[in-house]
């Protein structure tokens, strides 16, 4: 392999101002990699970000996320709105390595410049997004995407990363993923601000349209006043006539943001969000500083030997370890 | 520092042949790659378009109906005209001998034909990535 030479991350933030494809592809590599500039990118980057509408999919694997993300792009290219599509798949927790299948789905857009897709692996995360996503959605909106839509891998009942990047949260169902019970439960039903029941003409759907509305009609309500939407969808059919529930999907859409807006909601969800995303950041670096210098020394093989022997145990490795570099305030 | 070779692997045109294409993809997987699968009936455009949004190391063409020399120089260009001069463009497929040399003087960097094995493909591929 031959040496590449340091990229000017300068000049690239500034071409992707002007909206160049390549320089907004080659940041988002540089940013998933981590590489040492990464810092440096995101904090050129950050002054141009927080204006786009951020819209969340997520839902169980095989349940029509990309296949609705299409028509959505659809809709609000309708609208002359640039649009930018983050879509997430597993990485292999053996080879490290992934198949990511979302952008097949995602084909009526191939030729239009005002669309940007990008596919991401997950790369050990577990929220349902790879620990990039935070900041590829930054270069997007930095690159002058102004309504972004983010897919999660398909989660099951507990991957709700998406809750803190998305403004509004679409989850994906479809007919005969179980009964009432399921729905019932806590986690990824919860953080929906409007569900999506697609497949909407399999046998089935009737019912569980029932058992959805039953389920959210005795919600507690919740610390928010927005009621969670069902809409029904058909978002593959072989004549497009036989399509459902697009049109009805994006007006929902509309009405959640407009209910954000007139709300204080949303100046409470930020700040949240930002709490939390410092939480990430912090925990990352720390790990980084801490077993860089622990390297260092050759104690970290040391500790974790003693952990495996059992002369030692995790926790009280890690009151040493802290105790001795970060408090000792030498 | 968590660099990984991700490929864009595609079919062009209306070969409706998929299975080579998948099987190699999932082997690429296998092998720690990250695979972006674009399935079949795409343009030699939108195979660019997507090469360059997925910012990819490798594009992989399948071919199995006998439209590689149709297709490959119609690849090649739009490639050229983006400027993907750093991205590897590989095949495989079944083609005569006789066009082997003829696709790679059109601008493929390898071809590997039914048949061969997937540590050659892994090794070639990691041993000539060009943006690293």
């Amino acid at each position: 392999m031959v040496p590449k030479k340091k990229p000017d991350i300068q000049q690239m933030v500034q071409k992707l101002l002007t909206g160049d494809r390549r320089s907004a592809a080659r940041l988002i590599t540089l940013v998933e990699n981590e590489v040492d500039e990464h810092h440096d990118i995101m904090r050129l980057v950050y002054p141009h970000t927080g204006h786009a509408l951020i819209i969340g999919i997520t839902g169980a694997g095989g349940a029509g996320k990309s296949s609705l993300t299409d028509h959505l792009i659809g809709k609000f290219r309708e609208k002359d709105k640039k649009v930018g599509a983050v879509v997430v798949d597993p990485s292999s927790p053996f080879s490290g390595g992934a198949f990511l299948g979302d952008r097949i789905r995602l084909q009526n857009h191939s030729q239009d410049e005002g669309v940007y897709i990008r596919s991401l692996a997950s790369r050990g995360n577990l929220g349902g997004l790879s620990r990039a996503t935070y900041d590829v959605i930054r270069i997007l909106e930095a690159m002058g995407m102004e309504v972004i839509f983010v897919e999660t891998l398909g989660a099951g009942q507990d991957e709700i990363d998406i809750v803190q990047i998305a403004s509004t949260c679409l989850l994906v169902l479809t007919p005969g993923m179980g009964d009432d019970i399921q729905a019932m439960k806590a986690g990824i039903m919860e953080i929906a601000d409007i569900i999506v029941l697609n497949k909407a003409d399999l046998d089935g759907a009737t019912t569980c349209l029932r058992h959805l509305e039953a389920v959210l009609s005795v919600a507690q309500e919740s610390q928010t006043s927005w009621k969670p939407r069902i809409v029904p969808t058909v978002s593959v059919a072989s004549k497009a006539e036989n399509l459902r529930g697009i049109d009805e999907l994006v007006q929902t859409i509309g009405e959640h943001q407009n209910y954000l807006r007139s709300s204080r909601e949303i100046d409470q969800a930020k700040f949240v969000r930002i709490e939390h995303e410092l939480g990430l950041i912090f925990k990352d670096e720390l790990q980084k500083i801490i077993f860089k210098g622990l390297r260092g020394t050759g104690k970290k093989k040391k500790y974790i030997r003693s952990i495996m022997d059992r002369k030692n145990d995790p926790y009280s490795v890690v009151d040493e370890v802290l105790n001795t570099y970060l408090f000792s305030g030498k | 520092m968590k660099k990984k070779i991700k490929v864009l692997m595609t079919k062009v045109g209306l070969d409706g042949h998929d299975r080579g294409a998948k099987v190699v993809a999932s082997l690429l997987k296998a092998a720690g790659m990250e695979v972006v699968y674009l399935g079949m009936y795409q343009t030699p455009a939108g195979i660019v378009k997507a090469a360059i949004d997925e910012d990819v190391d490798v594009i992989g063409l399948s071919y199995l109906s006998g439209e590689h020399l149709v297709f490959t120089p119609k690849i090649v260009s739009e490639m050229k005209a983006n400027g993907l001069d750093d991205v590897l463009l590989i095949a495989g497929g079944t083609f005569p001998v006789e066009d082997i040399p003829k696709m790679e003087a059109m601008g493929i960097d390898k071809i590997f034909r039914a048949g061969s094995l997937m540590p050659t493909i892994v090794s070639y591929i990691e041993e000539n990535v060009k943006k690293h």
